[in-house]
C-alpha cells in the first residue's frame, strides 16, 4: 500500500485568550506500509499535536486523516501510542497494564492465549522477569518497555511514538531503540517517531521529516536515510555519509526551520 | 526487622520506631533524640494536664459535689468494667438456673410446652460501647453506599457536578440536632415490621449519621475523580474501555487515596455526630449513657461522664488510626499519606 497513512492538509486551530491560535496548518505526509519515520523539529513547534491528532486524542481543526483507507475518528487500539512518560497505570504490574489492552483487543481469544501475547511481547521487551512487579515499583527504562510492550502487543495498524526516549539515559536509550528496531521489523509495523535526537531519527527511521517553527508549522524537508539494514551502530558512526546527513537536519533545524517552504528567506515588505 | 518497621509505619506507630532502630544499634544518639521528643514531649505534656486536673479537682465545687480527679475517674472506669462483669455473671447464672428449670419441666411436665426467657439486664457501660460501634458503621456505611458512587458521577461530569453543588453546600452545615427530628419521624411513619431486624431508635441514630457524615466522602470522591491525570484517561480512549472497566480500572483506583481521606473524615464526623444523636434522641449508646448519668446527679455523675469522655475519645482516634491504617494499604503510592 503505497498511501498507508495519508496526512492531508491538516490544521489544528487553539483558542486562546489572545483569539486562536493555528500551530499546525496545511501539514501534508504520506507514510508507506511498514515505513520507519522520524519527525524532528524545534520544541513547541507542534510535533507532538500532531501525533495526538493522529492518535485520536486531539480533535482535527481542518482537514483529514485516512489510515488504511479509512479516515480516523477518536482515539482507538489500531494506533498503538508510546509517550516520553509511559502512562502506565501505575497501581497495576506491568503485565496487568498490558493485558488491560491486550483483554480489550483479543476478546475472542481464550484467556491462555491473551496470557501468552501478554508475555511474549513482555519477554520481548526484556521484562520476562520483572513483568509482575507494579508498575510503581519499575524504573524509567524498564517502564519505558512496558509502554513498548504495550503498544506492539495490540498488534496495531501503526505506532506512534513521542519522544518515548527523552526521559532515559543515553545506555538505556541505545539499548531501547535496538528492542524498538528489533520488534518494528519483526512484525513489520508502520511507525510514526517524534524526536528531539538527530542520531536517534537517522539510526532508526527510513525517512526524516523536518518541521517548520510554529506557529503554523508545516513540514519543511523531508531526508531519505539511505544506510541499509539491518543497522549497525558503529558502522554509522564510521560512514562519512552519515555526518553528511546529520550536518543537513542540524543545519535545517538552525537556519531553515524558521521559514515555511515556498516563503522567500527574507519577508517581502514590498509585494 | 525491616518488616516490623514497616508494619508500625503503616499503622501508624511511629513513636515507636526508634526503639526498634535502637534494637538494631543504629546511630543510638540519634535514636535516643528521637524517642525523647517522640515519646517525651508528649508524656510531659499528659503528666502536666494531669497535674493542672487535680488542682482544679481540688478547689472547685459543683452542685453534684466535688469535682472528680484523675484517680476518682481511673477508679469509676474500673467500677464500671466490675458492674460489667457482674452483669455478665448474672446473665450467665440466669441461663443456667433456665437450664435448670428447662430439664425439670421438661421430666415433670412434658406435654406443656416450655416457653424460653431471654435475659432482660441492663445494658452495661461496655455494652453502650459496642451499640454505638455498630450505630456508627450502619451509618458511615449506609453513607459511603451512597457518598463513594454520587461522589464518582459527579466528578465525572461536570454538569451532574453542577447540578449537586447546590444541594451539597446546603445540606452540609446542617447540625445533626436538626435531621434528628426529622429522620425520627420519616422513620416512625415508614418503618413498621411486624418482626423487625433493627430496632427505630439503632435506624433513626444510623441515618441522622448517614446524613451528617455523607458530605467529606462526597466532596472528596469527587475531587478524587475530577483530579484524575489526563494520561490516564487518555490509555482509557487508546484502549477504547468500556465505561464500567473505566471506572474500576482508572478511575477508582487513582481516586482511591482522596477516596479514602474522604472516608476517614466522614468516620470522624459520624463518631461525633452519633454521641450528639443518642443523647438528643434517647437512643442506646453512649450518648443515652452520658446522659442518664447527667439525670440521675449521684457523686459518681461526673466521674462516669468523665470515663465516657475518654472512651469517645480513644474510640474516636482509634477509628481515626485504623481508617488511616487502610487509606495506606490501598494506596498505590503508598508513601504520599501521612
Ligand atoms: N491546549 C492548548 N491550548 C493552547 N495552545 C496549545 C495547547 N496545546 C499545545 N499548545 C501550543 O501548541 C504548540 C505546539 O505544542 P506541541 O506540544 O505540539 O509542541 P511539540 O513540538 O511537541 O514540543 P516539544 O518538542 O517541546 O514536545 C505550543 O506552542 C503550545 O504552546
Ligand atoms: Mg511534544
Amino acid at each position: 500500500m503505497h498511501r498507508f497513512l495519508d496526512i492531508s492538509r491538516l490544521h489544528k486551530t487553539f483558542p486562546t485568550p489572545k483569539g486562536p491560535l493555528t500551530v499546525v496548518k496545511d501539514f501534508n505526509l504520506t507514510l508507506r506500509k511498514g515505513e520507519f519515520i522520524a519527525l524532528i523539529g524545534h520544541s513547541g513547534c507542534g510535533k507532538s499535536t500532531v501525533l495526538s491528532m493522529i492518535a485520536g486524542l486531539a480533535d482535527i481543526t481542518r482537514g483529514g486523516i485516512i489510515l488504511a483507507g479509512k479516515e480516523i475518528v477518536g482515539a482507538g487500539p489500531d494506533r498503538g501510542v508510546v509517550f516520553q512518560s509511559p502512562c502506565l497505570l501505575p497501581w497495576l504490574t506491568a503485565f496487568d497494564n498490558v493485558m488491560l489492552g491486550v483483554d480489550q483487543v483479543y476478546y475472542t481469544a481464550s484467556r491462555l492465549e491473551r496470557r501468552q501475547i501478554a508475555e511474549y511481547y513482555l519477554t520481548l521487551v526484556g521484562l520476562g522477569e520483572a513483568m509482575h512487579k507494579r508498575a510503581s515499583e519499575l524504573s524509567q527504562g524498564m517502564r519505558q518497555r512496558a509502554g513498548i510492550a504495550r503498544a506492539f502487543a495490540l498488534s496495531p495498524k501503526m505506532l506512534l511514538l513521542d519522544e518515548p526516549f527523552g526521559m532515559l539515559d543515553n545506555l538505556t536509550k541505545m539499548e531501547l531503540q535496538d528492542v524498538l528496531l528489533d520488534l518494528w521489523q519483526r512484525d513489520q509495523k508502520t511507525a510514526l517517531m517524534v524526536t528531539h535526537d538527530v542520531d536517534e531519527a537517522l539510526y532508526l527511521a527510513d525517512r526524516v521529516v523536518m518541521m517548520t517553527d510554529g506557529p503554523e508549522a508545516t513540514v519543511g524537508d523531508i531526508f531519505e536515510v539511505k544506510f541499509p539494514r539491518p543497522r549497525n551502530r558503529k558502522a554509522l558512526l564510521e560512514d562519512p555519509a552519515y555526518y553528511q546527513a546529520r550536518e543537513y537536519l542540524i543545519h535545517f533545524l538552525n537556519e531553515r526551520s524558521h521559514h515555511r517552504p515556498g516563503q522567500p528567506t527574507q519577508p517581502a515588505h514590498a509585494a | 526487622m525491616t518488616a516490623l518497621l514497616k508494619t508500625c509505619d503503616a499503622l501508624g506507630f511511629t513513636w515507636f520506631i526508634p526503639f526498634i532502630r535502637l534494637a538494631r544499634r543504629e546511630n543510638p544518639n540519634e535514636q535516643f533524640r528521637q524517642i525523647l521528643v517522640n515519646l517525651g514531649v508528649p508524656l510531659l505534656a499528659v503528666l502536666l494536664f494531669l497535674g493542672a486536673w487535680s488542682w482544679v479537682a481540688r478547689n472547685v465545687e459543683v452542685s453534684f459535689g466535688a469535682i472528680p480527679g484523675p484517680v476518682a475517674v481511673w477508679q469509676e472506669a474500673g467500677n464500671l468494667w466490675k458492674d460489667h462483669v457482674a452483669e455478665r455473671d448474672k446473665e450467665k447464672a440466669f441461663y443456667v438456673r433456665q437450664a435448670e428449670r428447662k430439664a425439670a419441666h421438661v421430666t415433670k411436665t412434658p406435654d406443656k410446652p416450655w416457653v424460653e426467657r431471654t435475659y432482660a439486664g441492663k445494658p452495661t457501660f461496655i455494652d453502650q460501647i459496642f451499640t454505638s460501634l455498630k450505630t456508627v458503621f450502619a451509618g458511615f456505611l449506609v453513607a459511603s453506599l451512597i457518598a463513594v458512587p454520587v461522589g464518582i458521577l459527579c466528578g465525572l461530569s461536570n454538569v451532574i457536578n453542577i447540578a449537586c453543588t447546590p444541594f451539597i453546600q446546603i445540606f452540609k452545615p446542617v447540625s445533626p440536632l436538626a435531621w434528628l427530628p426529622i429522620v425520627m419521624i420519616l422513620v416512625s411513619a415508614l418503618y413498621n415490621p411486624t418482626d423487625p431486624w433493627f430496632e427505630k431508635s439503632f435506624i433513626s441514630s444510623a441515618l441522622t449519621v448517614a446524613l451528617c457524615s455523607l458530605w467529606p466522602t462526597l466532596i472528596n470522591t469527587s475531587l478524587g475523580v475530577a483530579q484524575i491525570d489526563n494520561d490516564y484517561l487518555n490509555v482509557a480512549r487508546v484502549l477504547r474501555l468500556g465505561w464500567w472497566k473505566k471506572i474500576t480500572k482508572i478511575v477508582l483506583p487513582s481516586a482511591l487515596p482522596l477516596i479514602f481521606t474522604g472516608l476517614r473524615l466522614s468516620l470522624g464526623v459520624g463518631w461525633m455526630v452519633l454521641i450528639a444523636a443518642e443523647m438528643l434522641a434517647q437512643n442506646p449508646g453512649l450518648g443515652k449513657f452520658v446522659w442518664d448519668m447527667f439525670q440521675n446527679g449521684s457523686s459518681q455523675t461526673l466521674a462516669q461522664i468523665m470515663v465516657a469522655v475518654f472512651t469517645i475519645g480513644f474510640v474516636g482516634f482509634a477509628l481515626d488510626r485504623a481508617m488511616m491504617s487502610l487509606q495506606r494499604a490501598v494506596s498505590f503510592d503508598a508513601n504520599s499519606i501521612r
